[in-house]
């Protein structure tokens, strides 16, 4: 797998082509925003009817990003259920499909905006975590330090020899990384947000997910 | 009855017309259970058509609902209405006739159910719709005859479909309904006949006189005509001579921007101020119906136009065609041409403008076709099945069906005469479930098989919901454009979604002649500001683009292989001849591909002649042929004769990319995430009931539309690949906007007689492919090699080169 490997307080961390943040040193996986039973919800919220087959991607991808690492720790960084009805509306296929992800492996399910509070499913809910130098949070805070979050779904647009790409992508500055969303049907917030352009400040940096990861300052 | 009743022929003698031999031959073949009259414009078509019927209501032993005639346009309903109610009021006959359209008020269309006239003018919609009531078997009781006006341009798309369908259903209430085609002249007649007439019955066809040859030439011009682009404005003071030397002209061309550009450029040239207008598909309604009214009280010495003139209505003393850009298909000139000058038995005149220098060896390839009486045309392929899932929704909402007994009346229909049972079947148990992938959802549940065998809606109030999704044609995602003003401005038109998309405040487009200034967006309306002074961005609206027929580029191609060319204005034999001496001419019977590098990137252009939906095809094949063998493809463009493809690496072998197995192997996972699959998906799944139009009220975005379209078609091909619907977007676009068929063709007449030239640069055929628009990006291992680059250099850039 093309992972790209870059230091961030003072750890060895890799971004995987697919979003994921692998932490070698402590067997740790962390996504962010899975979004899973988002297609149940916008058909609860009498949207379009789309077939409930996106939360089976998302965890098909986590699977095989799970294979690759042999991760022995999972953090999922909140949002991982599109809202609290959909957590429990999840077909039992896909609960089966996330235990079977579990087992043998310790599993942090951070809270986020649109999944607060606990969930039938195995694993520790938190609001944040902390390991070795780093803090596990769903929104980046003020002041950050060795802190990690998603939320925003960042993505990165580059114009190259006349063409735009756009990619979601990892935007990291010395003491913060924000991760890109994991789900299937997510959205994206471009880098050069105000928001975003506030929050990583003038030095940052951002990885381009994708075949092959790459790292480039953050467009702003 | 072979008589023409005293009274009906009087008034004939007292006009001081004659009845034409073929209106005659109508009239004595009037019991016939089908007919097929092919004429040209200005022949007494119509008159042909309702003879029989003035004939029989003239004795008033009638009652109730005689004759239905159809027609593809409103407005030829309504104005077929006018013209016979003169001949109806001065004879004097009983004849009670309406019309009934989209624009009929709800009150008329309520009394017109229970009370039906005798002569009811209509189109393909309305009379499905009207089939879809339970009380149709009493308004349809006694009808006599059909008339399907124009039949050559219905049988040219679904809309043709879904009338057989519905005259099938008639049919089957009325097993004596005798049916009429009317037709323009069609290279194939005896198609159109089995597509009108009950299979098997057989049909009558009669040939009107053709009348004297048109008089078509090449417009001639001071200027030379530009290498690409589709605007003709070097011929704007060219045309404006010719309106000044004819009573009214008729501008035709291929799409709607292409048109508003024209227009625009024909308005500054105008110092004489000639009133001339504009007509197309995206105006507004009023507009349009302002210029038609104009138009027929000879108000215009010009109008602008595309396709929307291309049928129907009688304007008037136009004496002269011009058409602008290549013509595409011979057989779509002839009849535009027969739009000049409705007189019978006088020659149309017609003049083409080629838009630029390739289109100039397609003009005079079209010319010398319609001289040589060479019509093409495509085989019709047999009815969509999309259409079949929305007549079984139709026959549901009428009441409880057999099964048997739908499938036999179905293939009653000439278009589904080849139908299996088992695809039949298919298509009910979509209609009743959805299909396997979507069978959880309730709303995809629509048909439930009762006890007694019987089918019914499973709930009566879907009925309305189908009605209200009836209908083959597509409506592009289209947004209103209006006048910024207070409260709501003036409506001037419509554009694609995409193009207001691309839009920011303070652009400048063009709709309806004017320029007008991009204010912002407001409840899907795009409110827009008038200005005068600014060039405008172009509309990008598209119309239609249509493919280059299989005979007019056969032709081309025996035109290339002649030593010199005399037929040829001097500026474009010197381009093909210079073409000759620094490459090759493309041939018939083998397939030149050219290379070269040009602006830091390697070129590839393959002179296929296929059509440019085909090409495009060959292009999105090719590329992603060349990216699994690491050529790093970056992009491609294609037109009607060649695609032009760049990329990061140069091919020395272009053929294991050619190999047809392969090809077709690729077309197989290509077909899956491509764009053009998802719209025709969406066409299909629209029609088929899949999806639902924007209902009344709570329109959606287009694009939200598309999202939820695309995510459903991605999740089928996906998880249940096979489903009815996967399969009628497959069998869609191997003909229509794939035409792989086309392909195929070529490769099969080529062999492997492949000529890979190598040069040093741009050659001369190809340089025009570098001006062409819609440009389509390829998005793979360049793109990384792309990405990796451009991260070196801004990393280097900022001084993080070690990181």
């Amino acid at each position: 797998m093309n992972e790209l490997e870059f230091p961030f307080a003072g750890q060895c961390l890799c971004a995987l082509p697919s979003g994921a943040l692998w932490w070698p040193d402590e067997n740790l996986l962390c996504v962010s925003d899975l979004h899973l039973g988002k297609s149940e919800r916008v058909a609860r919220r009498g949207g379009p009817s789309l077939p409930p087959y996106d939360s089976r991607e998302t965890l098909d991808r986590l699977k095989d990003d799970l294979a690759h690492t042999n991760a022995k720790t999972v953090v999922c960084l909140g949002d991982s259920f599109d809202d609290l009805e959909a957590a429990r509306a999840l077909p039992k296929s896909e609960m089966l499909r996330i235990a079977t992800l579990q087992s043998g492996r310790q599993w942090i399910w951070i809270e986020g905006n649109h999944d607060p509070g606990p969930i039938e499913l195995g694993g520790t809910h938190l609001f944040e975590w902390h390991r070795g130098p780093l803090v596990f949070r769903h929104i980046a805070q003020d002041p950050a330090r060795g802190e990690v979050s998603g939320h925003y779904h960042p993505k990165v647009r580059v114009r190259v020899k006349g063409r735009h790409i756009s990619r979601p992508a990892f935007l990291l500055n010395d003491h913060r990384l924000i991760l890109p969303a994991y789900g299937t049907f997510t959205g994206g917030l471009r880098s050069t947000d105000n928001v975003l352009s506030a929050l990583m400040g003038s030095q940052a940096m951002a990885i381009l997910t994708g075949p092959h990861p790459h790292l480039m300052p953050m467009p702003r | 009855m072979t008589q023409i009743p005293a009274r009906i022929a009087a008034w004939f003698s007292t006009k001081g017309w004659s009845i034409h031999p073929h209106q005659q031959e109508m009239f004595d073949r009037a019991c016939s259970p089908a007919t097929l009259l092919i004429a040209p414009t200005g022949g007494g078509k119509t008159m042909a058509g309702f003879l029989p019927s003035l004939a029989e209501l003239a004795d008033a032993g009638h009652n109730g609902l005689h004759t239905i005639y159809v027609s593809p346009l409103k407005a030829l309903a309504a104005d077929i209405k006018r013209n016979l109610r003169t001949p109806v009021d001065e004879i004097g006959l009983p004849v009670r006739i309406e019309d009934r359209t989209g624009d009929t008020s709800a009150t008329q269309k309520k009394r017109q159910r229970a009370d039906p006239p005798h002569i009811l003018l209509t189109t393909p919609e309305s009379l499905a719709l009207l089939t879809s009531y339970e009380d149709a078997p009493r308004m349809f009781e006694g009808v006599q005859r059909i008339i399907v006006d124009e039949i050559h341009a219905l049988a040219e798309s679904k809309r043709g479909d879904q009338l057989m369908l519905a005259l099938a259903r008639l049919q089957h209430l009325n097993p004596d309904l005798r049916r009429v085609g009317l037709s323009a002249t069609v290279e194939d007649p005896a198609a159109v006949a089995r597509f009108l007439t009950r299979h098997p019955d057989p049909c009558q066809i009669v040939q009107a006189d053709p009348g004297p040859d048109p008089d078509i030439r090449m417009l001639e011009t001071s200027q030379m005509p530009p290498w690409s682009g589709g605007g003709a404005a070097y011929a704007i003071p060219t045309v404006l001579e010719q309106i000044k030397h004819h009573k009214t002209t008729l501008i035709f061309h291929n799409t709607r921007a292409q048109a508003e550009i024209f227009f625009h450029n024909l308005w500054l040239a105008n110092d004489d101020g000639l009133p001339i207008g504009i007509h197309h598909g995206s105006l507004d309604r009023q507009q349009r119906e302002r210029v038609e009214a104009a138009m027929v009280r000879g108000d215009l010495r010009a109008i602008v136009c595309t396709g929307s003139l291309d049928l129907g209505i009688d304007w008037g003393d136009v004496d002269l065609v011009i058409q602008i850009g290549a013509p595409k298909n011979v057989k779509r000139l002839v009849q535009r041409i027969g739009r000049a000058n409705h007189r019978y038995n006088a020659p149309s005149k017609a003049l083409l403008v080629p838009a630029n220098r390739f289109e100039v060896v397609e003009c005079v390839a079209a010319l010398e076709a319609a001289k040589a009486h060479e019509l093409d045309g495509e085989p019709r392929g047999r009815g969509p099945r999309d259409v079949l899932c929305q007549h079984i929704l139709i026959a549901a909402c009428a009441g409880p069906f057999n099964a048997d007994d739908l499938y036999a009346e179905m293939t009653s229909a000439g278009p589904y005469a080849q139908l299996k049972r088992a695809e039949f079947d298919a298509c009910l148990n979509f209609c009743a479930t959805g299909g396997y992938a979507l069978q959880a959802y309730d709303r995809w549940q629509r048909l439930q098989q009762r006890t007694d065998g019987q089918w019914q809606l499973r709930d009566p109030r879907a009925a309305s919901r189908i009605r209200m999704n009836l209908g083959t044609i597509q409506d592009t995602d289209t947004l209103k454009v209006r006048l910024k003003r207070n409260r709501g401005g003036k409506p001037l038109g419509e554009v694609e979604e995409a193009f207001a998309a691309s839009l920011t405040p303070g652009d400048t487009f063009l709709i309806g002649g004017q320029i007008v200034r991009y204010e912002g967006l407001r409840e899907m309306v795009v409110e827009v500001s008038r200005r005068a002074d600014r060039k405008p961005k172009i509309a990008t609206f598209s119309g239609t683009k249509f493919a280059t027929s299989t005979q007019l580029s056969d032709r081309i191609l025996r035109m290339f292989a002649q030593t010199d060319w005399p037929q040829l204005p001097p500026h474009t034999a010197e381009w093909l001849d210079l073409q000759r001496q620094m490459s090759r001419l493309p041939q018939r019977d083998r397939l030149l591909i050219e290379s070269f590098p040009s602006d830091g990137r390697e070129h590839l252009c393959v002179y296929g002649f296929a059509g440019r939906n085909a090409q495009q095809t060959l292009g999105l094949l090719l590329t992603k042929r060349m990216e699994e063998t690491g050529l790093a493809p970056l992009g491609f463009v294609a037109t009607d004769y060649a695609t032009l493809i760049w990329g990061l690496d140069a091919v020395t072998d272009p053929r294991p990319l050619l190999q047809p197995d392969a090809l077709r192997d690729g077309l197989d996972t290509w077909l899956a995430g491509n764009a053009v699959m998802k719209r025709t998906f969406r066409a299909s799944a629209t029609i088929a009931g899949l999806i639902e139009r924007n209902m009344a009220g709570q329109r959606k975005s287009g694009r939200q539309a598309t999202f939820s379209s695309d995510i459903l078609y991605d999740t089928l091909l996906k998880y249940d690949p096979d489903h009815l619907l996967m399969q009628i977007t497959r069998e869609e676009a191997m003909r229509g906007l794939v035409d792989f068929g086309r392909i195929e063709t070529m490769l099969a007449r080529i062999g492997d007689r492949i000529d890979l030239v190598r040069l040093e640069r741009v050659s001369p055929l190809s340089a025009p492919l570098f001006l062409e628009v819609g440009k389509v990006p390829v998005k793979g291992s360049a793109e990384e090699r792309l990405l990796a680059e451009e991260s070196a250099r801004l990393l280097q850039e900022a001084g993080l080169e070690q990181l």
